[in-house]
């Protein structure tokens, strides 16, 4: 399945992310206002299935997980970006967002329609041809991912365990 | 014999069971205390316990602040703070501080933190935990969920980058400026998630609440903590706070002789001049005399960088005998209410006000848009805040500078932004 691509640059900070004067309210009303202040257009046009690609740091800042939830609820499918914010990135993966180094994500085009292969490490773009090198999540994380992060991975953890107590 | 360890490797090694550890490895690490506050904590952490099934591991290793929403403007905050004094009952965390002031000024106030602790915040500016020698990092609600279900949080063993400050820094120059010149030097991302280790002559020289001031923008150098080795200054500033001082061990935590740090930066204390960042981050910084003339609608001393006695001290120093410019707003939030009670008992309150500042209550206010302060569109701020971030402090196309309480103290004075030793004797 190809993807669209949103494109932005380095230090992508958390409070363009999730905006703090939108904190209170529910995450459904702060994605509406995430990255705005960068890209008015993103958040109104963003679909199910879209790519952020990033330059450096991205997700610099605060702690605030609704950085990681505003970009889950638009629907964004991975973030591909140059590297991380620490706590970010962490973030991402317990929320079940799928983020990946990838060093070269300064060559991706605007208009790039890319497939990801989590397995290989390589995105391709459907359009040019041209292919990209990211770093796989380590398979451990990359479960936690497909689970839909942290907390639904212990609980399917926890139901196999009472399983195997149950049936042995 | 055993190989040298850096401080921040000997603070895991111990968190983790370890003898030793080295920079890379992933391990376990026992959590001594878990910090939260209202906006990332109960409300966040309370649905997925639920979830889980669980409990708190240890409400006795637990802290809450509700400072995010303090006071209440409207019924969303309302709604949030009540919902953290419920769940501090009924999780039985004694150690709850309802708006008391910012959670990482009252952690030390309140004597939690000693040196040798492992400790996490549901707060980025968490690495403020480091300047008492404890290794304290942020993370988000759902890593916070775990701590608090299993006591253990998981870890890549730091590099240790030294930033060492040579010299002494000279009158009107301060911590503030130390950090945004590390800022401007290294980047955003310069700590690359290691932990920092601030040392020399200079840093040595700081009283407790500076090296709160370094070790809170380690943040901003995107480290996941930053560290000052504890000493006899850290040994009196917790014995004030009433830390027994039997359980203050200081010279277990330093540095082993031959331990290798994987980066050394070397900075010239008596140089340093006073900086100020421009929008929109605070790597974006430069000497304050290269702003000269910026003109300012409103001056912002406020946060857990920069509204703590000393930083108080600072704006009253610059304000004695002199009045706000008209035009300009200056906005002062102590830090905490402990702060509020020693700046009225010494006078520092009554200096504040004479010159025209406006007292708000003790909380994050302002700094991430939260509480009173916010910015209209265009409006230019000067703020002893840590971010500078678009949008950060109201509306996006509002300007936000960032200096030390001396330079925004003398920029609300001036109407615009001016060397601050210019308006000291």
């Amino acid at each position: 399945m190809t993807r669209r691509v949103w494109i932005f640059g380095d230090d992508i900070d958390t409070d363009v992310l999730a905006p703090g004067i939108y904190m209170k309210g529910p995450i459904a009303e702060l994605a509406k206002h995430c990255l705005e202040t960068v890209d008015q257009r993103f958040a109104p046009n963003a679909r199910p299935g879209d790519i952020v690609v990033a330059g450096r740091n991205f997700g610099m800042g605060s702690s605030r997980e609704q950085a990681v939830m505003a970009l889950r609820e638009l629907g964004i499918a991975a973030v591909l970006a140059k590297s991380f914010a620490g706590i970010f990135y962490r973030n991402a993966i317990n929320l079940g967002l799928l983020v990946l180094i990838c060093p070269e994500a300064g060559r991706i085009a605007p208009g790039a329609s890319l497939t990801i292969d989590t397995a290989s490490g390589w995105a391709t773009d459907a359009k040019s041809g041209e292919t990209f090198a990211f770093e796989p999540l380590p398979p451990h994380l990359m479960a936690i991912v497909a689970d839909g992060g942290l907390l639904p991975h212990l609980e399917k953890r926890l139901r196999s365990t009472r399983h195997a107590e149950k049936t042995t | 014999m055993p190989q040298p360890m850096t401080l921040a490797e000997k603070l895991v090694a111990r968190a983790a069971g370890r003898e030793a550890v080295r920079p890379g490895e992933i391990v376990t690490a026992t959590v001594d205390l878990a910090m939260m506050h209202d906006s990332g904590g109960p409300r966040r952490v309370a649905p997925m316990l639920a979830r889980l099934g669980a409990t708190v591991w240890d409400p006795e290793r637990v802290v809450l602040v509700s400072d995010h929403y303090v006071p209440a403007v409207d019924t969303e905050s309302a709604g949030i703070l009540d919902l953290t004094r419920k769940w501090a009952k009924s999780a039985g965390i004694a150690r709850f501080h309802d708006m008391q002031g910012i959670c990482h000024v009252v952690l030390p106030e309140r004597g939690h933190l000693r040196p040798g602790m492992f400790a996490v915040g549901g707060d980025s500016h968490s690495p403020t935990g480091g300047a008492f020698g404890a290794y304290m990092f942020g993370v988000g609600a759902t890593e916070m969920c775990g701590v608090l279900v299993t006591g253990e949080i998981w870890l890549r063993v730091p590099e240790t980058i030294l930033l060492e400050w040579q010299g002494r820094l000279g009158r009107g120059v301060v911590a503030k400026d130390m950090i945004l010149a590390m800022c401007a030097k290294l980047g955003m991302d310069g700590g690359r998630y290691q932990a920092i280790h601030y040392a020399g002559e200079a840093v040595a020289a700081l009283p407790m609440p500076e090296r709160m001031t370094l070790c809170n923008m380690a943040a901003e150098l995107g480290a996941q903590t930053g560290l000052v080795a504890p000493d006899a200054t850290t040994r009196e500033f917790l014995v004030a706070a009433g830390v027994p001082e039997s359980g203050i061990e200081t010279a277990r935590w330093q540095n082993d002789f031959g331990a290798a740090a994987a980066e050394r930066h070397v900075f010239d204390a008596a140089a340093l001049a006073p900086m100020v960042a421009a929008p929109h981050s605070p790597a974006n910084s430069g000497p304050a005399a290269e702003q000269r003339g910026v003109r300012v609608d409103q001056a912002y001393i406020g946060a857990c960088t920069g509204a703590k006695l000393v930083d108080l001290h600072m704006a009253a120093e610059v304000l004695k005998g002199r009045r706000v410019a008209p035009d300009v707003r200056l906005l002062v939030a102590p830090a905490s209410t402990r702060t509020t009670a020693a700046a009225a008992a010494d006078g520092t309150l009554a200096t504040l006000t004479e010159a025209g500042a406006i007292l708000l209550p003790s909380g994050c206010g302002a700094c991430a848009g939260y509480g009173a302060g916010v910015l209209a569109e265009n409006e230019v701020c000067i703020a002893s805040t840590a971010r500078n971030f678009k949008g950060r402090m109201g509306a996006s196309s509002a300007k936000v500078y960032l200096g030390s309480p001396y330079t925004v103290a003398a920029a609300a004075v001036a109407g615009a932004i001016r060397d601050p030793r210019e308006f000291l004797p």
